[in-house]
């Protein structure tokens, strides 16, 4: 798993003059806590802290950050608290989420049972 | 015949862009032919835009083995196909043909399968298949849902990626020398016998055979060169998940996981005229279906979905045809353009430029469609 250290200043700064919460709230990407301010999207959360690696791309493995920011574009794609595949830049911060760059495809859940197997005995 | 300096001229005038009509394209240009490619536009309905991407051999051709036959040419001949589009496009279409399955969910299905494909079998010949119960089913294909009671499984059967398909069609026929022309709504076809001229708004479009490859669009314009090919548009609509691991490694007739992860869903079908729409009822149906076949795509996440319009003539099987009245004209019109298209391309082709009919063809003339007959769709 890549590290997600930043290597310079974020790209992106919060407004001023949208700041309206002075309240902030602890995540963890990739298992590096994060504090960031309550309220924003995990999108704009993950690229205030220099994040600029979500994911890695299902087919050629190449590094996607977010795009268009209003789910459309599908390219900030996270595992959060376990679920794959989530749109980062739809969903609102909370104290304590776990958030995971997405990499690659999805897993399934492979629920196979041991008595799966023996039902094919001819 | 002096023509207007306006005119564009050609060996060969193909009116459509999609997959039938890029593949005979294709097939045109590779035998040399100057090949001029009219298409419409994005405002046309899209079926090569919309499909499933099975190159599908099982139960085709029930009570018309030639069709069996025809889309069993093509299958065998598939593989060359993307070989040659591959040298020629540098596009890898992701031919897989591991064999496919189709999923009966109840007793009744899996006889009337069974006897669909034994019939086939006693026509066609060497056409190989199995009839898999469910314990035989879970041993090929571990994730199946208990509602699946049996399938048949044949060998013939895979899949492709489509979109790639028809950007390597494209690719492939333009690296030959076709010409394609965007945005051409086809009103008069003139001339006769060796002689056309394609007329979209004020641009004329002359050669001397002429390949009517447009879908929907080409009833109206077939009846001008003394053609009938009354196919109508049957709708099917397609849900697709996020990408997701590996999990299968066959096509199947309602699921499928393309080439790059995702899960493609549907095999519905319904005449509601020119309406390409999705409908909440079918949509879930079909979500409910692809679960019932494998129940670990419960939790996957759905991302698209749409409508697209099958091309289907009366009985459901393909018009080919030369006009009589005006030879050198043809029409070419399936709803298989995936499965069919190394055909069209292979054996079409040569057909347009003069050689013999491929001898599987002689029962899809569209004069069949002259009599009063009733006729059920049986593709």
């Amino acid at each position: 798993m890549p590290t997600e250290a930043p290597l310079r200043a974020p790209l992106f700064q919060a407004l001023a003059s949208e700041t309206r919460s002075s309240r902030r709230v602890t995540l963890s990407f990739n298992g590096e806590p994060l504090s960031v301010p309550a309220g924003i999207s995990v999108a704009a959360a993950l690229l205030l802290s220099g994040i600029e690696r979500f994911r890695a791309t299902p087919v050629s493995e190449s590094p996607r950050a977010p795009y268009c920011m209003m789910g459309v574009c599908f390219e900030c794609l996270v595992t959060i608290d376990g679920v794959p595949n989530r749109q980062s830049c739809l969903i609102d911060v909370a104290e304590g989420m776990q958030v995971r760059s997405q990499e690659g495809a999805r897993d399934l859940p492979f629920d196979m049972p041991v008595v799966a197997t023996l039902e094919v005995q001819p | 015949m002096k023509r207007s300096t306006a005119a564009i001229n050609a060996d060969v005038i193909v009116v459509g862009g999609g997959l039938v009509g890029t593949a005979v394209a294709y097939g045109l240009a590779r035998e040399g032919a100057d090949t001029v490619v009219l298409d419409q536009g994005d405002d046309a309905f899209r079926a090569s835009r919309g499909n499933f991407g099975l190159v599908w051999v099982q139960g085709k051709g029930y009570n018309l083995p030639d069709y069996a036959r025809w889309t069993r040419s093509s299958a065998q001949r598939w593989a060359g196909l993307r070989d040659a589009l591959l040298a020629d496009s540098g596009v890898d279409v992701s031919l897989k043909q591991p064999g496919g399955f189709h999923m009966c969910f109840s007793d009744e299905d899996l006889l009337e399968r069974e006897a669909r494909l034994r019939q086939l079998q006693v026509a066609v010949g060497d056409y190989p298949f199995e009839m898999l119960d469910a314990a035989e089913l879970k041993a090929r294909l571990p994730l199946i849902g208990k509602a699946v009671v049996g399938a048949s499984y044949t060998p013939q059967d895979g899949h492709v990626n489509p979109l790639k398909l028809l950007r390597a069609l494209h690719a492939s026929a333009q690296r030959h020398g076709a010409r394609f022309v965007g945005g051409q709504h086809i009103g008069r076809i003139e001339g006769s016998a060796g002689d056309f001229r394609v007329w979209a708004g004020e641009q004329a479009y002359c050669a001397p055979r002429v390949v009517l490859a447009a879908g929907l669009g080409n009833p109206g314009l077939a009846a001008q060169v003394g053609l009938h090919a009354p196919v109508a548009p049957n709708r099917g609509q397609v849900l697709v998940s996020e990408r997701v691991q590996p999990f299968l490694d066959y096509p199947t007739i309602n699921v499928r996981q393309t080439d790059e992860g995702t899960v493609q869903l549907g095999d519905s079908m319904e005449e509601v005229g020119f309406d390409d729409s999705t409908s909440t009822g079918v949509l879930s149906a079909i979500a409910q279906r692809g679960v019932a076949t494998f129940p670990l795509l419960r939790d996957v996440r759905l991302i698209r979905a749409w409508g697209a319009l099958r091309v289907m003539s009366p009985d459901g099987f393909p018009i080919y045809q030369q006009s009589t009245t005006h030879p050198g004209a043809y029409v070419i019109t399936c709803h298989s353009g995936v499965t069919l298209a190394a055909a069209h391309a292979l054996r079409i082709a040569p057909w347009v430029m003069g050689g013999a009919q491929p001898d599987e063809l002689a029962v899809f003339n569209g004069d069949r469609f002259l009599s009063d007959k009733v006729l059920a769709h049986a593709h």
